[in-house]
């Protein structure tokens, strides 16, 4: 059985760390939907993301390889728990025509979005929320009018007063 | 300002305050400065290779005999790159190796510069860990560091990647006692809860089967092994990386186990009702096809590493801490129930095992006219008294090597199990030779092989290294040629050894000793005139019968109980 899990990383911010990571899972064949990372409020410290599917199985093992790279300082698997999960989206739209800016601009407040870039041919919308959430956005925004889109790929933290520290 | 020193100081002081006693490297542009202070002094000896895999088979080989991490230094490009194949090597079959890869200065990296190559994402996937060092400030606190990862929790090699200009630049040095990293914590204590549970399972069991591996030699845990199976007077196997972890000598060993393992111990396994692992990491070669393996057992596997654990094979105790202690605990635990040593003669378990004992899976034509590898291997050990370091290349060899050499005592037999690579075995006879000058250093190894890192034999004579190879010339890569007879309806593609040197006149233009031998009744009295020879180094070429096949075998995706016996069948039990 396929599940989805999203493993939240901290990890020493030196060269290289991120493809220790990635490395992994190419080298193993692990699937990563998506991956996002940064440094924390201690810059020695990369605070990452991962996405990824696999069995029970397949799971325990990402998990265990993850840790046992050297510069790996500690994981968790949120989905252990409640978590808040959230995705930032920056999609561009076609609307010259006025029916379709009235369009975007309804769909951007149903959603709770925001619009940061507008010419007279297209409008940058803003968009946070879970990854079903996004999905649901671009298709009702439909395929033919997306110029292009970017989606920063899920952050997660575990809900409550546990927290992932060194 | 007084103190200062430049990196290449620091590299060597570090070496030297780190304890080593040998480097093996090659010499090249981005580490001239390395080379200038290596020659300023003598407490480090440097050994000259001939071509950088042998500088790290041969810390390979040396870190497997003695336990102390391996060194290694080769220059930038493909000093680096030829240096891989030794790296993949030892980190398959988690062996201590720090190697130092010279790098082209820090304002050139990435503008393929001469001889630059990216070595710290070329060894990535196989090293424990590596390190650029970008300051030289930084260069003896990640000198310590990779000490201190290879050599603890399940070691590795780990690479150390060192641009000229940092080797060039200046600052004040202090080793470091010990290190700290918050990232890396092994834990090498078990589970006061999962031991005990282990313990239960185990004096429970009526089949019990230990089965050890690589892990409880390289984490010295052979007299914990070895009192724990004497405790209990189970049957114990042994991996290929394991053999001589617990005696092959003695009654309760039951061979090994795996593709070209012994009957008795495969059996012992598929039939097994608790299975305990330690440090054995339940390669594809030990259990062949995983819906088949051992469907009756509860299985225990202790690991220092927790990505071993559950990789291939679901367990019902884990137990993840360094072996030595949790046999050590294991071991009390039991002392301190009621329980009886299993006696052999009158235990069911044990009967059944001495009847598939019986089928004698190991037995060999011994009246060929020809010479039966097989026999070459049994007189290696009676001429050496079972007391010789045995290294092995890849191949048939290695297999005949594992079965007919009993090792009694571990660090002895030393083969690249993991990654099969061919050129390991003499250079890695090299490092065992140095590491101990006066021991019986004997190189197995096939003419194939041989020919893969035979520039060595330089090395051999420039050190005085006076190894013994036993080559088993069967004009074939055996192995493949084997695959290929049983598997692709014998048709032979590239696996014939043609144009063959004359490997006596080879050895001699390389200043050693060289000898054919052809006739199995020469096969003893040469190898004793050879093992006289304490301080030359012999090459033996042994001309083999060209169509002797590994026996038994499981055939790739079988299960351990439907092994292949040689070809004039015996009963089955």
């Amino acid at each position: 059985m396929i599940e989805q899990h999203t493993i939240s990383i901290l990890l020493e911010n030196e060269a290289g760390s991120l493809s220790r990571v990635s490395g992994l899972f190419s080298a193993r064949a692990y699937n990563i939907e998506s991956l996002s990372v940064a440094p924390t409020e201690d810059p020695s410290v990369s605070r990452m993301t991962v996405v990824t599917a696999g069995s029970p199985a397949i799971v325990e093992q990402i998990i265990k390889q993850l840790n046992k790279l050297v510069d790996v300082i500690k994981l968790v698997d949120l989905n252990d728990g409640a978590r808040i999960e959230r995705e930032l989206l920056l999609i561009k739209l076609h609307c010259s025509k006025p029916d379709k800016r009235a369009e975007f601009k309804r769909l951007a407040d149903i959603f709770s979005g925001e619009i940061v870039d507008i010419t007279e041919d297209s409008y940058t919308i803003q968009i946070t929320g879970l990854p079903s959430r996004i999905d649901e956005f671009i298709q009702a925004a439909g395929s033919r009018n997306v110029i292009e889109l970017v989606r920063s790929g899920v952050l997660g933290l575990q809900i409550g007063n546990r927290s992932l520290t060194t | 300002m007084s103190n200062q020193l430049r990196g290449a100081e620091i590299f060597v002081k570090a070496l030297a305050d780190e304890g080593v006693e040998f480097l093996f490297g090659y010499p090249g542009g981005a580490v001239l400065h390395l080379y200038d202070e290596i020659f300023k002094q003598d407490t480090i000896k440097h050994v000259l290779v001939r071509h950088e895999q042998g500088a790290t088979h041969a810390a390979d080989g040396y870190a497997r005999a003695t336990g102390k991490p391996g060194v290694v230094l080769v220059t930038s490009g493909p000093g680096a790159t030829n240096a891989v194949t030794g790296i993949a090597t030892a980190h398959m079959d988690s062996i201590p190796m720090v190697v130092f890869t010279g790098q082209v200065s820090t304002a050139l990296i990435g503008n393929d510069a001469f001889q630059e190559v990216d070595s710290v994402g070329i060894t990535r996937p196989c090293v424990k860990h590596n390190f650029l060092v970008q300051r030289v400030e930084d260069l003896a606190i990640i000198i310590k560091k990779a000490f201190y990862v290879a050599s603890s929790g399940r070691p590795g090699p780990v690479v150390v990647d060192i641009p000229k200009d940092v080797t060039a630049a200046l600052t004040a040095y202090e080793y470091p006692e010990s290190v700290e990293m918050r990232s890396y914590k092994p834990t090498t204590q078990g589970h006061a809860g999962q031991i005990k549970r282990a313990a239960d399972l185990l004096l429970s069991a009526k089949k019990p089967m230990i089965y050890s591996g690589g892990g409880a030699i390289i984490g010295d845990a052979s007299r914990e092994l070895t009192e724990f199976c004497r405790l209990l007077g189970y049957p114990v196997t042994n991996t290929l990386m394991g053999l001589g972890a617990y005696p092959g000598s003695d009654p309760q060993f039951v061979g090994m186990l795996g593709m070209h393992g012994t009957y008795e111990a495969n059996m012992a396994m598929h039939h097994c009702d608790v299975l305990i692992a330690i440090g054995a990491r339940f390669d594809d070669r030990v259990t062949g096809d995983l819906e088949k393996f051992c469907p009756e057992a509860k299985i225990i596997h202790i690991d220092i590493d927790p990505a071993s654990i559950a990789k291939n094979v679901s367990v019902d105790v884990p137990i993840v801490g360094a072996v030595s202690n949790v046999l050590k605990e294991l071991i009390d635990v039991i002392r301190a129930t009621d329980h009886k040593v299993v006696e052999r003669h009158s235990d069911d378990w044990w009967r059944q095992i001495d009847k598939w004992r019986e089928i004698k899976c190991l037995d060999y034509d011994k009246s060929s006219a020809l010479i039966k590898p097989q026999s070459v291997i049994e007189s290696l050990h009676r001429v050496t008294k079972g007391d010789a370091y045995v290294t092995s290349d890849v191949g048939q060899h290695q297999m005949w090597a594992a079965q007919y050499y009993t090792f009694d005592q571990p660090r002895r037999w030393i083969n690249s199990g993991g990654l099969g690579t061919m050129g390991f075995g003499l250079p890695s006879a090299m490092g065992v030779q140095l590491a101990f000058p006066g021991a019986t250093v004997a190189c197995v190894t096939g003419e194939a092989s041989f020919q893969m890192c035979i520039q060595e034999l330089s090395t051999c004579l420039q050190y005085r290294l006076p190894i013994k190879i036993i080559s088993l010339n069967n004009r074939y890569l055996g192995m493949v040629r084997q695959w290929q007879e049983f598997f692709y309806e014998s048709r032979y593609s590239h696996s014939y050894s043609d144009a063959l040197p004359d490997f006596v006149k080879l050895a001699e233009s390389y200043g050693h000793i060289g000898m054919r031998i052809d006739s199995p009744a020469d096969v003893d009295t040469a190898l004793d005139e050879a093992f006289a020879m304490t301080d030359r180094l012999v090459m033996m070429d042994f001309i083999t019968d060209q169509t002797e096949n590994v026996y038994p075998m499981i055939a790739a995706g079988k299960g351990q109980h439907e092994m292949h016996l040689a070809p004039n069948d015996r009963e089955l039990a």
